[in-house]
């Protein structure tokens, strides 16, 4: 189980003022909290917080100044791909490119710059149009990807489908989609693609957060999910992505596993 | 028609620990020995390497072991005199390093202290060039007070030391780690106390390149497929980037096929057995071979005829 640590975003307000101030210091702390919490990669969304013809020279910036501080990969998270390129060309580690929808010109962008930079990526099951209701609209815009992967050279194990889990609060009816997506897409093809999820989506704006987002995480791996980006440092999220690594029987079992774990 | 070999990929490999070291490195042998760093299952060298080829340490013990007749006449004489039994196991049966086990240590026997258990170490030292393992008696409170005296008069040695054990592990650990040596981690037949015990280790402070797992054997016969289990599932943890697993294993063997009736009862009294002389050699043979098979790094020895055979047996599953 992979955790994307979620903070370094320009949501959030120290972030967002650190970029617009161009001050490193929110930036580093998080790298380092997040590494210290459990974080196996780093995600980096500058968010709002730059205007767009700004954001090339951003990403640049954010990838330099993290891995001053930290040795963790990255996940480059934007829907500007040329801020994306920019920081994969300082990525001194394999990095993620987040996302690719499953549309034909975005995936004709991405998956050779993939390649090029020898890149992962997260492919989104939506397109255009929306996010499906149900599974097997899900599944089949994962297979689009992974024909895509196919058809590009992306080893299979450097797809990380995302099948968008939506607000329980406001759409409850997807959570079982999507867990159903995750079992689905594992048998999409051998060796299977991987599967991430924006875990703390599944608890927007709900009075009890991290109890919906560690028990979500629990059932979304044991249907298959192997990384979200997600809040490493709820020690007790940490602690579930622990645990289900010795129940599902992926990691020997110590007294001392919750530790060793978060040792990077 | 042709057919495409499946081959299993893995994320990561066995660890290499170093034993042994020369006046550079602050000891004073003649060469060092490098163990573990595979990146696939034992020999299967078309998935991917088996980068350093498993090695003997031969037995040699302090007080004159009851050990079997046909492995005592071919020890010879020297069996009463550790430093040149060490010798002899270099020089005449190729040993590429001793396993000095000092049973004279325990309170029930000779109770040597341990400045005499030091200078022991200290002449086998001076007799041969060759790493050395050092391994105290059954009593594990003597043991404690035996290794601190023996690491620091051999300090710089880089001796692979034991044993720790997860009821007591730290006295020996701050030894080996003040003094430089490597550390022996014994676990009972238990992956998770062998990987609890690593971490608990590790977290003293003994880098994980200065500990070698004994995960505990038994002989050809007495439970050998449940060691095999156990090792094969550190192995393949190893692989798949289990830091706390993957350190190269260790494996008393000798000790081990040697308690086995099966090795040393006599023609008369099992005639359908098979000559004992054959039966023997095979049957320390055989159990070394089983668990090179999965992954034993270092393998205890204590028949010079049996180390012959093996020594085959490797050089022909190295592909040399």
């Amino acid at each position: 189980m992979l955790i994307f640590g979620e903070r370094i975003n320009g949501m959030f307000t120290d972030i967002g003022d650190a970029l617009r101030n161009k001050d490193p210091k929110p930036i580093q702390y998080w790298a380092v909290k997040q590494q210290e919490g459990g974080a196996h990669y780093l995600d980096v969304n500058s968010g709002p917080a730059i205007p767009t013809h700004e954001r090339v020279e951003a990403y640049e910036w954010m990838v330099n100044v993290i891995q001053e501080v930290s040795e963790l990969p990255l996940v480059l998270d934007s829907t500007n791909y040329d801020a994306i390129e920019a920081g994969l060309k300082v990525c001194k580690r394999p990095a993620i490119i987040n996302s690719c929808p499953a549309e034909q010109v975005k995936i004709e962008r991405v998956f050779p710059m993939a390649i090029q930079y020898n890149a992962g990526i997260i492919g989104l099951t939506m397109d255009k149009k929306g996010i499906p209701k149900d599974a097997e609209n899900r599944v089949a815009f994962a297979m689009e990807l992974v024909a895509a992967a196919d058809e590009y050279g992306v080893p299979m194990e450097d797809l990380f489908i995302d099948p968008l889990i939506l607000p329980v609060n406001v759409a409850q009816e997807h959570a079982p989609e999507v867990l159903e997506s995750l079992r689905q897409v594992k048998m999409l093809a051998n060796p299977a693609p991987r599967t991430v999820l924006g875990l703390s989506n599944v608890s927007q704006k709900s009075p009890d957060r991290n109890l919906i987002n560690r028990t979500y995480m629990a059932m979304a791996i044991a249907s298959g999910l192997d990384a979200a980006i997600m809040d490493a440092n709820d020690d007790d999220l940490v602690d579930v992505a622990a645990t289900c690594q010795i129940l599902l029987n992926r990691s020997v079992y110590a007294d001392s596993y919750l530790k060793v774990f978060r040792a990077r | 028609m042709s057919v495409t070999l499946v081959k299993e990929k893995y994320s990561s490999k066995v660890g290499e620990v170093v034993l042994g070291a020369t006046a550079e490195q602050g000891g004073t042998r003649t060469t060092t020995i490098t163990v573990g760093g595979d990146s696939a299952l034992p020999f299967l060298h078309f998935e991917g390497e088996t980068k350093n080829r498993p090695v003997i340490a031969m037995e040699v013990t302090d007080v004159v072991p009851a050990w079997n007749e046909m492995i005592m006449n071919q020890i010879g004489d020297v069996i009463n005199d550790p430093a040149a039994w060490a010798k002899k196991c270099v020089d005449d049966f190729g040993a590429d390093l001793i396993y000095l086990k000092l049973n004279g240590a325990d309170p029930e026997a000779e109770n040597r202290s341990p400045e005499d258990c030091a200078r022991i170490v200290k002449d086998v030292l001076a007799a041969v060039g060759v790493p050395l393992i050092v391994e105290g008696c059954d009593d594990s409170e003597k043991n404690n007070e035996i290794m601190a005296v023996i690491a620091e008069a051999a300090t710089g040695e880089n001796l692979l030391i034991g044993i720790a054990e997860q009821d007591n592990y730290k006295s020996i650990a701050a030894a080996a780690m003040v003094h430089k040596h490597t550390l022996i981690a014994r676990s009972p037949l238990d992956i998770n106390i062998c990987k609890q015990l690593n971490i608990l280790i590790n977290e003293m402070g003994l880098p994980l390149n200065k500990i070698v797992i004994d995960p505990t054997v038994a002989g050809l016969g007495f439970g050998i497929e449940y060691v095999y289990s156990i090792m094969e599932r550190a192995r393949l943890g190893a692989l798949a980037n289990d830091k706390m697993l993957s350190m190269p294993i260790i494996c008393t063997v000798g000790y081990e096929a040697n308690r086995c009736k099966e090795a040393y009862a006599s023609n008369e009294e099992f005639p359908g057995w098979g000559d004992l002389a054959d039966r023997s050699v095979l049957w320390e043979a055989v159990t070394a071979s089983g668990v090179l098979q999965v992954g034993a790094s270092i393998l205890v020895m204590r028949n010079p005829a049996a180390v012959s055979v093996v020594k085959k047996n490797i050089a022909d599953m190295m592909g040399k």
